[in-house]
């Protein structure tokens, strides 16, 4: 409750930000409150980065408004702004040693000498770094130069820090110390932080709040404990912590049926049976006796991650993970339990049922046995099917006629895949092309936010033949 | 082992072209013209002490001028687009592909009597020589050298980070900070290196002078020139004190910046 009292010091309204014709930030709304620990969470390619400096002043946006403690700060250069950046490779000054990186932004401010002297130790006491005063910053380790640029931040007295993905130049051991440390000076200074990340942990361990992007846009804003319990859809599920994401069908209020059975669920208000996704959780799934199971299947492997076993149980054809304390034999049958409250249902990402094109078939062969179309400035042919020209024709491709690998160039150029999501058989991807969105099955693990060539089989597709057209094209 | 085995003709090179030349000058420095020895060639070099103070005035004024004119364009530089950077580039490193004694050659029929700037200027009722003065050397020798002071310092700058430029604004700094408390410090190693580069060889120039300058301009590169035809003794004495200098030189150079700037 306390929370929601805090004052705002930071608006984003309607951001949108593109680069070179590519789309960054797709209007982006953001409030971030006075005092709290905001990550900003998200793959790679995302948009984190852009929308914090944003807020630093480094990129302006090309509309929406940045409002800072109520007012429009859209074009004051970043040396005027009442914010402090932690830059991601640090930036130290390698010409002043660590005394004078610290006190760069205080002898701009004109800030009498002996006062400088206080306040610069005073900050490098209060990261652990009391005594390097003289020292070149390029002789400190990565921790050491981490925590030189914290201060060097600090003690400018900003209303707000921004921190780009700090600590992902260090060890894994120093990361998980210094996140520690991150949040107790965050407590101490009581400044507001907003911090970049692409490590979900990370987020989780420090944060008040989390704010999940991907592809330009936020996905979902919330507690970490709301990210984790209540992801909004399969790509925030996915992201956040591990999890089974599988393809169900909601019945109706509180029934969904996955891989066949029925199970009971909290949520409601999805309709009757509309497809969704449903999110269960590896801890949330308790190993019965096959009788006892909800959902029956067979262990495949078992490891041991010291506080648990990862198993993974085959039920047909999908794969559930599943953490247990208990250890179950590889190649027995078990039986899976749980409880309604821990089977989260989200939308579907893309809701449909099929790749759709609906066009007119340009050219045609009826001897050689093919029909050609254009798609988005390309022309695409159609194989062993003939359509004369001038139809209208509607074209349904299942999911599995979608594929990204393949000879030549494709039948589309350069298709941007905006999500990969593993539904215990097949990873499903949703791709962007110009002017809209396709999804494919596939079951080679492919990189978030590339570009790659999107194929077309024709032979697993089925048409339907439009005549509303064909007067038109005489 | 087979590394070493690959520096062995350019060892050989150096032995031979360079190591034992400049013993042999110190040989002859040191001896008279029947081979023994002699400190007199210093004696007679002392009389060209007034030569050698106008080629050091003259090769400082030139790095003046280079690095004036040098360090804003290579700034300039750094901020442009990477085509254009490397158009800039292109277009400072095209005439040092001529010939030195055509270049010279083009500053001679540049200023000459009713050259074209002579011309030019005569149409506006300003009449004057314009070749033939110490003034004329100094432009000549500043066109010479300029890509070498150019490049080092665009060199050095284009490599400082934009993160530390961005983290400089970030706490405060205008315009005018950033340049002066980041990027000026910072391009320092290539001051250094571009001092070096251009004052040292135009101490020693020669023929610039020669044909660009009056009859007292003459620097001592020329007299080293001209000497060794006649006295190889006082050329030697001439050449090893320039070293001297030149060495001197260096070292001050060395206590400013750090030792990879100068190469």
């Amino acid at each position: 409750m306390e929370k929601t009292a805090k004052k705002t010091v930071i608006s984003l309204r309607d951001i949108f930000v593109r680069f070179d014709g590519e789309v960054i930030l797709n209007h982006i709304n953001l409030d971030i409150r006075e005092k709290e620990f905001v990550t900003i969470l998200g793959p790679s390619g995302c948009g984190k980065t852009t929308t914090l400096r944003i807020i630093g002043g480094f990129v302006s946006p090309d509309s929406g408004d940045v409002i800072f403690d109520g007012e429009k700060i859209n074009d004051l250069p970043p040396n005027k702004r009442s914010v402090n950046t932690v830059f991601q490779k640090y930036s130290l000054f390698p010409h002043l040693n660590v005394f004078d990186n610290v006190a760069f932004g205080l002898k701009l401010k004109k800030v009498p000498k002996d006062e400088i002297k206080k306040k610069v130790t005073k900050m490098l006491a209060t990261v652990d770094l009391k005594g390097y005063e003289k020292r070149s910053v390029q002789k400190l380790s990565g921790g050491q130069q981490q925590r030189v640029a914290i201060a060097r931040a600090l003690v400018c007295d900003p209303e707000v820090i921004l921190l780009d993905e700090p600590l992902g130049a260090l060890d894994l051991k120093l990361r998980k110390s210094m996140q520690l440390e991150l949040k107790e000076i965050q407590r101490q200074t009581e400044k507001t932080f907003i911090y970049v990340t692409h490590d979900q942990e990370e987020a989780l361990t420090m944060s008040d709040r989390v704010v999940v992007m991907n592809n330009g846009s936020i996905e979902q804003i919330g507690t970490p404990e709301d990210i984790y319990n209540e992801p909004v859809n399969a790509f925030v599920a996915d992201f956040i912590g591990e999890a089974n994401i599988l393809n169900g069908i909601m019945i109706d209020d509180c029934r969904v049926r996955i891989l066949g059975k029925e199970l009971e669920c909290v949520d409601k208000g999805f309709g009757t049976n509309t497809p969704v996704d449903v999110v269960i959780r590896p801890e949330d799934i308790q190993i019965t006796s096959p009788e006892d199971g909800q959902l029956t299947g067979v262990v495949q492997s078992s490891i041991f991650k010291g506080v648990h076993y990862e198993m993974s149980v085959m039920c047909g054809k999908c794969e559930i993970i599943v953490q247990s304390t208990k250890s179950a034999e590889i190649g027995s049958t078990v039986g899976m339990r749980v409880i309604p409250f821990n089977i989260q249902i989200m939308n579907k990402l893309l809701p449909i049922q099929s790749n759709t094109i609906e066009t007119t078939v340009t050219y045609a062969d009826e001897s050689a046995q093919y029909f050609e179309f254009e798609l988005e400035g390309e022309t695409i042919t159609v194989k062993d099917k003939y359509i004369p020209k001038g139809k209208r024709v509607r074209v349904y491709l299942p999911f599995d006629a979608l594929s990204i690998t393949g000879a030549g160039d494709g039948d589309l150029k350069d298709v941007y895949i905006e999500s990969v999501v593993y539904k215990g058989e097949h990873n499903e991807i949703i791709l962007e092309s110009d002017s809209r969105k396709w999804l494919m099955l596939s079951d080679t693990d492919e990189q978030v936010a590339t570009y790659v060539p999107l194929y077309f089989d024709f032979s697993k597709a089925s048409f339907e033949i439009l005549d509303s057209a064909e007067e038109k094209e005489g | 082992m087979k590394t070493r085995k690959l520096t062995i003709p350019y060892i050989i090179w150096m032995l031979v072209f360079t190591m034992i030349p400049i013993v042999m000058i110190g040989i002859t420095a040191f001896t008279d013209k029947s081979g023994n020895f002699s400190l007199a060639n210093f004696q007679s070099a002392f009389h060209y002490s007034g030569v050698f103070t106008k080629s050091l005035l003259i090769a400082l004024i030139s790095t003046a001028i280079c690095l004036v004119v040098a360090y804003p364009l290579a700034y300039m530089m750094t901020r442009m687009k990477k085509s254009t950077q490397n158009t800039v580039i292109m277009l400072i490193m095209i005439p040092m592909w001529m010939n030195f004694l055509l270049r010279i050659y083009a500053w001679v029929i540049l200023l000459q009597k009713n050259g074209p700037i002579d011309s030019a200027l005569s149409m506006l009722g300003i009449h004057g020589t314009y070749i033939g003065n110490t003034a004329a050397v100094i432009a000549g020798m500043v066109y010479e050298y300029l890509p070498f002071m150019v490049l080092p310092i665009y060199t050095v700058m284009s490599k400082i980070d934009n993160g530390l430029i961005e983290a400089a604004q970030d706490l405060g700094s205008n315009n005018a900070a950033v340049f002066g408390k980041v990027v000026f410090p910072l391009s320092i190693p290539g001051i250094i290196s571009g001092i070096t580069m251009v004052f040292v060889p135009s101490a020693s120039t020669f023929l610039v002078s020669q044909y660009l300058g009056g009859t007292d301009d003459i620097m001592i590169g020329d007299v080293i020139d001209k000497i060794f035809w006649t006295d190889q003794n006082t050329g030697s004495a001439i050449s090893l004190v320039m070293m001297v200098f030149i060495f001197i030189f260096l070292v001050i150079m060395n206590l400013f910046g750090d030792e990879e700037a100068i190469a």
